[in-house]
């Protein structure tokens, strides 16, 4: 693996291996403490990102490694105009390794095929963010002990929730998985997402307006923010962003080991009541996130 | 109907009825000063009709953009008046700068540099995907 843009660069043997690390990370963090030392990340953040950019720059710090910074596009030659072939060129003589987050879907691919140095995807828009899919597959592992013969739900926004397509697909290579798909109407997952991916690898799934029905059967919740970002029209997003939102009462009915999973920030999906039911998983993903990073790092970096 | 033979150019053949003119657009054949004729409706036994294009000059046809608009045609290469070779073109794994992606939020709406590239990634139902944000080529 030499860049990571699309869940799809990794076989199931790389994400299984991934994971392996991460567990270790977690069983043995000494170990894994010098182990970048003398490399550098470049986290380059042309969008608004707190939780991701902090969770790379703290994997990288806590393998001992030192971190290149640009948080937002206005602080960077992106705002002069200059193309993102330039930045990774530019990069690539500063730092061992890119995390890159744009607004624009295709940019850390653009990266990669300028960069010589590994590019990770950190975000691009509404497209692919294969790290957060890589911190909810090490979550579900380590509260399931599994990733097989799972019920998964999805709430929320399932159209432009670019971390439901890429956890419905790197879920779907998985046996005995069923999806069962919660959203408005207007916010459902797209046609092309079941058709290439749900359909074509014979999984079950449902699809409904109604979380409390199918609350029962869940293993896993995976609730979603409706993204003021991705509308193009205000109204549509004022009607659509309380459609779902997660309270004890809601979870009267579901299993006593669900696990609950949200990518976050969290607005209001998620009642601040259920942060101390032991189903919440939210926070861990976040710690899960930075660990399955630093196993990202090591791979890239080929230091393991 | 009479059309002069070619000494030295192209035949393109066994075009789909009615595409003719925009496989003549797409092609840039618009853009050539030699003698070129676009027969419509032209009866065929495999067929029924078909259209052909004759170009009486030797040029580098862009087999990429014949292949993604008619996979079907055959390209006739004559030399001296004779059929010196025939070529088949498929449907290609790759198109650039053949169609372009109007994706508001696609890289390549602010990167005016970048080559529009789309990838073949349904072949029986000729699905075409920008390589970049995979929007459906339409």
């Amino acid at each position: 693996m030499k860049h990571l843009i699309d869940i799809h660069d990794l076989s199931t043997t790389e994400i299984d291996e991934l994971i392996e690390v991460a567990k270790d990370i977690i069983a043995n963090p000494a170990k894994y403490s010098e182990k970048c030392h003398g490399k550098k990340l470049a986290t380059l953040f042309f969008e608004p990102s707190t939780r991701t950019r902090l969770s790379f720059e703290a994997a990288m710090y806590e393998l001992g490694g030192n971190v290149l910074s640009v948080s937002s596009a206005g602080s960077s030659s992106a705002a002069k105009g200059e193309s993102v072939a330039d930045t990774a060129k530019t990069v690539s003589c500063y730092a061992d390794i890119i995390a890159m987050r744009h607004p624009k879907e295709g940019a850390p691919l653009v990266a990669s095929m300028n960069a010589s140095i590994p590019v990770i995807n950190a975000g691009d828009g509404g497209h692919n963010h294969p790290t957060q899919t890589l911190a909810d597959l090490l979550t579900i592992h380590c509260e399931k002990g599994r990733l097989d013969n799972l019920t998964i739900g999805f709430c929320g926004d399932l159209k432009f929730g670019r971390t439901v397509h890429s956890l419905i697909a790197a879920m779907s290579r998985y046996k005995n998985i069923k999806f069962v798909l919660v959203s408005p109407v207007e916010l459902k997952v797209p046609s092309y997402v079941k058709r290439d991916v749900i359909k074509k690898n014979n999984i079950e799934y449902i699809q409904t307006t109604d979380l409390e029905a199918v609350m029962p059967e869940l293993d896993i919740l995976y609730m979603t923010r409706v993204q003021k970002e991705r509308f193009f029209n205000e109204e549509d997003y004022l009607r659509l962003k309380d459609s779902y939102i997660l309270t004890p009462e809601k979870l009267k009915n579901a299993k006593s080991d669900l696990s609950i999973l949200h990518p976050l920030p969290r607005v209001n999906e998620i009642a601040v009541a259920i942060d101390d039911d032991p189903r919440a998983c939210y926070f861990k993903q976040v710690y899960y996130g930075k660990i399955m990073r630093m196993s990202l790092i090591l791979k890239a970096l080929e230091v393991m | 109907m009479h059309i002069d033979s070619i000494k030295d150019g192209i035949v393109i053949d066994h075009i789909t009825a009615g595409r003719g003119m925009e496989l003549y657009s797409v092609l840039g054949l618009d853009k050539l000063d030699c003698s070129i004729a676009i027969i419509k409706n032209v009866h065929s036994n495999k067929m029924g009709k078909k259209d052909i294009i004759k170009i009486d000059a030797d040029i580098v046809l862009n087999m990429t953009a014949l292949g993604y608009v008619d996979p079907g045609v055959t390209v006739d290469i004559i030399k001296d008046g004779k059929l010196v070779e025939k070529k088949r073109v498929s449907l290609p794994e790759l198109l650039t700068n053949v169609i372009f992606c109007k994706n508001p939020r696609c890289i390549t709406s602010t990167e005016q540099e970048l080559p529009h590239v789309f990838k073949l990634t349904d072949e029986a139902n000729r699905i075409y995907r920008c390589v970049y944000c995979e929007t459906k080529a339409e």
